[in-house]
């Protein structure tokens, strides 16, 4: 579903066309497979057609493929802390799956879900590496996505980090402080239970979304097999018996059509949004766990500046010429832990409005994902009826004979 | 619809659990309710169904024999309207669930039911001659007698209750107590005396019988087979009239039928007699009254090999034997009917596999729908903003929906699995067919041993009255043997008059037996299209509704997307 943004971002307008609103709309389309074996891919075409002043002219067609929108994803991941990034669609697990055509078209759509959400977001659009994505040249993307997704994806800083977890974890374990440092915000609480809750929920639903497509695909199956072993039996009988068997038959045969084209829509149609809307929530559980990280960087440096400002007063008590190096060192510490809250606070902040958005937008993703689904199981029973019905004058005359 | 919308979704709200799910969709708990896993459990319940306590009369049941007291029945509606209704198929035959039906089986069949019974019980053809046959009430018997088993034996006896008004049966309403073993004796008595009939075949045995007795379930489906055996057999117009079967239905005791014995015993007479046979102290010739039957299975052993000898001089001899089946119609009804039953076949599976995916979607649905009923129920409870309480709302309705759809489903299933039935039963009937042909072909055998057995006699008469005569006054020894070789051909003579006889009744037996066959098929089939059919739209429709409407309350969301 592509998603023209809704509200103005309040941009400059171009002075070409005064009466314009800025807009922005991306499409990804057209995947193709490119190169050999192993190495095979699939690349997209994205499609950038805007008219605000940051982006290069009204149109600009780029080659991605999955991996550039996985560096893109992770970018936005590191620069909008607080934000629920949008998700992109999985890697497949299954090598045999990952070129049938049902599964491109579904991570297509996904990918066009993905980057639309992005432009329709007032903070993500203005992303200077969304403008890179959708606009530079394909060496320079390749250039980026290989720095990005080498071996070491972790950068230095966050192996720091993940070393310093570890110990202070063992430290407080062994000082017997019982939990890691967390928010005691009620609120906050109830909402990550609530997240973590969901998913389990919409896991399960996802679940059965998913075999109800197979049903209607063995059912398509099974409709054809009957149809088939009714003509011959018509064929057998002969007469007008014999002309009712193949006529079933026939109709038969012709839902089984309808069911496997049913199964399709619903699995692009009810299903996937159910996929996506898991997703999200996985995407919303990352947020909640870099807010946690802002938050206990911010307490570890609240208690790093105590013990600094007990040892610049002792320090100061004493005269000791150490004063000048250690009031220093605590502007400086200072300083950080101002950041530290900085970021912290504008996480919250950002928090409380995503969540707020985010929910108004599951809502009509879902709404929508339900019409349709129950569109289509209407317009099904409906072919279904019809079908059987027709069938029933042509039955009336046989017994009359 | 459903008493009321909230009604349902608080009600299935309570209960998280899929088993709790399925006593709630279904207001009965009946065994047919419980699963159909299989194609088969499904079959063998149904019958059940068929067999309500409210007395349907069996006759209007699609049986495969339907009795048509007039042979010109060309348009029997009355008999074979079970299905078929006016105009709105989605209000006829259905009782929707809303209707608080409890204790009975699936309510579809119960009003379908009472479509049977209500034209019929006046305007029918049969009215005059109704049998009904229930069989309950199984019980365990030990077996006193000396037994090689220690703690004796032990097997099942089964009350089997007959109400009629056919007047060659003395009283309208009686029972009678049999055993298993009972059953396959008169199975067997039918088989010899009606040679050339479709005779339906009875239930199988099972092999370590006293083993598998110990399990209800094993016992409740031998009583539902037997039930439906004895009501085939009921269905046919001649077999239901024949002794064996009317002293089967009253006869108080023991079954006062000849028990089949043994093969190996018979075999074992046979061998006996063998030799006696051989050095011509006992009759080497079949006797009249042996030859009405085959020679397979009897213990007559030198018969059988000399009809051996006669069916491979048949298909390896230089010469065409004496008689043959010449009848050009039966032999294209014969391909006809081998054509038919492998296609029988196939239907048959094809159906199985049919019912098995509706089913299949419907416990899917039912789950969907249980999986977002524990959703809305969630949002609802940890809710903080509208739009969640929004999103809540309209998960109810999919939800609801899905539970709905999914009752439909199981409901247009267990209807699809009656009238699919119908081709399983016509399967069943092939095995008679095939019998029955059999039958023929092997008094044919019977009527072809004996004619070269004739020929070859008379032969040897000549070879010694030509030989005799050429002696001045006669050969004593030789005239005496003429004397006894005449003898012998004047019975074996007997006996071809006899078999001739036989293989033209059975000839006879399988004209009839084919018309009828034909005539009774072709109905039932064009009734179970019908009923398949109007039951496929009906639920369809009410199917299609139900996500019409949910279609419509969710309109909006469609509007707002581009």
């Amino acid at each position: 579903m592509i998603n023209t943004q809704r509200s103005t971002s309040g941009s400059s307008q171009s002075p070409r066309s005064p009466s314009s609103q800025p807009y922005l709309s991306v499409s990804v389309t057209d995947p193709v497979k490119l190169g050999n074996g192993v190495q095979a891919f699939i690349s997209y075409r994205v499609i950038t057609k805007t008219n605000l002043p940051e982006y290069q002219g009204p149109e600009k067609i780029v080659i991605r493929r999955y991996s550039d929108f996985v560096w893109l994803r992770d970018r936005l991941f590191e620069k909008y802390k607080g934000v629920f990034i949008p998700p992109i669609p999985e890697k497949s697990a299954v090598e045999k799956f990952r070129f049938s055509a049902e599964f491109i078209e579904m991570r297509r759509q996904a990918l066009d879900v993905f980057v639309n959400r992005i432009a329709s977001h007032h903070e993500l659009r203005q992303s200077e590496d969304l403008r890179t994505f959708l606009q530079a040249d394909e060496e320079t993307m390749e250039r980026l996505r290989f720095h990005e997704t080498g071996i070491f994806k972790k950068k230095p800083a966050d192996l720091m980090q993940i070393f310093k977890d570890v110990q202070s974890k063992v430290s407080d374990v062994v000082l017997g402080k019982e939990k890691p440092v967390e928010e005691s915000n009620p609120e906050y609480e109830k909402m990550k239970h609530y997240i973590f809750e969901l998913e389990n929920h919409l896991a399960e639903a996802q679940k059965h979304a998913y075999r109800l497509v197979k049903r209607h695909r063995e059912l398509g199956q099974s409709l054809s097999d009957f149809g088939k072993a009714a003509k011959l039996l018509g064929d057998c009988e002969g007469d007008a018996l014999g002309k009712a068997f193949s006529e079933l038959g026939v109709k038969s045969e012709a839902l089984s059509v309808k069911l496997q084209k049913e199964a399709h829509q619903l699995l692009m149609n009810f299903e996937e949004p159910l996929k996506d809307y898991v997703r999200a929530v996985q995407s919303i559980k990352a947020t909640i766990a870099e807010r946690a990280n802002a938050f206990r960087h911010q307490c570890e440096l609240a208690e790093t500046i105590k013990l600094k400002e007990i040892n610049l007063d002792k320090l100061m008590l004493t005269r000791s010429d150490k004063v000048g190096e250690a009031e220093i060192e605590y502007k400086e510490l200072k300083a950080e832990s101002e950041e530290a809250t900085q970021k912290f606070e504008l996480i919250v902040n950002l928090m409380n409005e995503e969540i707020v958005r985010f929910q108004e937008q599951k809502t009509l993703d879902v709404g929508l994902a339900f019409h349709k689904f129950a569109k289509g199981q209407a317009r099904l029973a409906n072919s279904i009826a019809d079908a059987w019905r027709s069938l029933l004058p042509k039955l009336e005359a046989c017994s009359s004979e | 619809m459903m008493g009321s919308d909230n009604q349902g979704f608080q009600e299935a709200h309570v209960y998280a659990s899929r088993e709790e799910m399925e006593n709630l969709v279904l207001d009965d708990d009946d065994t047919s309710s419980k699963s159909y896993s299989a194609y088969r459990s499904a079959t063998s319940l149904s019958p059940s169904i068929l067999v309500t306590p409210a007395d349907s009369d069996p006759l209007l049941a699609p049986s495969p024999y339907r009795d048509l007291r007039s042979p010109n029945a060309p348009d029997n509606n009355n008999n074979h309207s079970s299905y078929i209704e006016p105009p709105s198929y989605a209000d006829v035959i259905f009782s929707p669930f809303d209707e608080t039906n409890t204790g009975n089986e699936i309510n579809g069949v119960e009003s379908s039911n009472q479509f049977i019974d209500s034209p019929h019980s006046s305007a029918s053809s049969s009215g005059s001659e109704y049998i009904k046959i229930t069989v309950s009430n199984p019980q365990k018997v030990q077996e006193t007698s000396n037994s090689l088993v220690p703690g004796g034996n032990s097997y099942v006896t089964y009350l089997i209750t007959t109400r009629t008004t056919i007047p060659e049966f003395n009283g309208s309403e009686f029972s009678v107590r049999r055993r298993f073993r009972d059953v396959v004796t008169l199975s067997d008595r039918l088989a010899e005396s009606y040679r050339g009939f479709f005779i339906p075949p009875r239930p199988d045995k099972n092999v370590v019988e006293s083993q598998v007795m110990q399990k209800q379930e094993f016992v409740e489906q031998r009583r539902v087979s037997l039930e439906r055996y004895l009501r085939r057999l009921a269905a046919h117009p001649v077999i239901r009239k024949s002794d064996e079967f009317k002293l089967f239905l009253q006869v108080q005791g023991k079954l006062p039928l000849p028990t089949s014995t043994d093969v190996a015993s018979r075999m074992l007479d046979g061998a006996v007699k063998l030799p006696k046979q051989l050095f011509g102290e006992s009759t080497a010739v079949v006797a009249p009254h042996e030859v009405v039957q085959p020679a397979k299975g009897g213990r007559d052993l030198l018969r059988l090999f000399k009809e051996l000898k006669q069916s491979v001089a048949n298909d390896w001899g230089g010469s065409k034997p004496p008689v043959v089946e010449e009848d050009k119609e039966f032999l294209e009804n014969k391909e006809r009917m081998n054509d038919l039953e492998q296609q029988l076949s196939n239907a048959s599976q094809q159906a199985e596999a049919l019912v098995k995916a509706q089913q299949d979607m419907g416990e899917t649905m039912g789950e969907l729908g249980l999986a977002f009923i524990k959703l809305t129920k969630f949002e609802n409870e940890e809710a903080l903003y509208n739009s969640q309480r929004a999103r809540a709302a309209d998960m109810k309705n999919v939800a609801t929906a899905a539970v709905k759809a999914s009752r439909f489903y199981r409901e247009l299933n267990a209807q699809t699995v009656k009238h699919l039935d119908v081709l399983h039963e016509y399967l069943g009937l092939m095995l008679a067919v095939r019998s029955a042909f059999s039958d023929r072909s092997s008094a044919l055998l019977t009527v072809q041993t004996l004619l070269s057995e004739l020929s070859s006699l008379q032969t040897r008469a000549e070879k010694l009255e030509a030989a005799s005569s050429k002696i001045f006054g006669g050969d004593k020894s030789r005239i005496r043997k003429i004397e006894e070789l005449k003898e012998t051909i004047r019975v074996t003579e007997d006996a071809k008059s006899v078999a001739i006889n036989e293989y033209e009744r059975i000839k006879e037996n399988n004209r009839t037996e084919l018309e009828r066959l034909d005539c009774e098929r072709r109905a039932d089939f064009l009734n179970m299209l019908k009923g398949f059919v109007v039951n496929q739209v009906g639920y369809a429709e009410k199917i299609a509704n139900v996500w019409a409407k949910v279609a419509e309350e969710t309109s909006g969301y469609a509007n707002e997307s581009s």
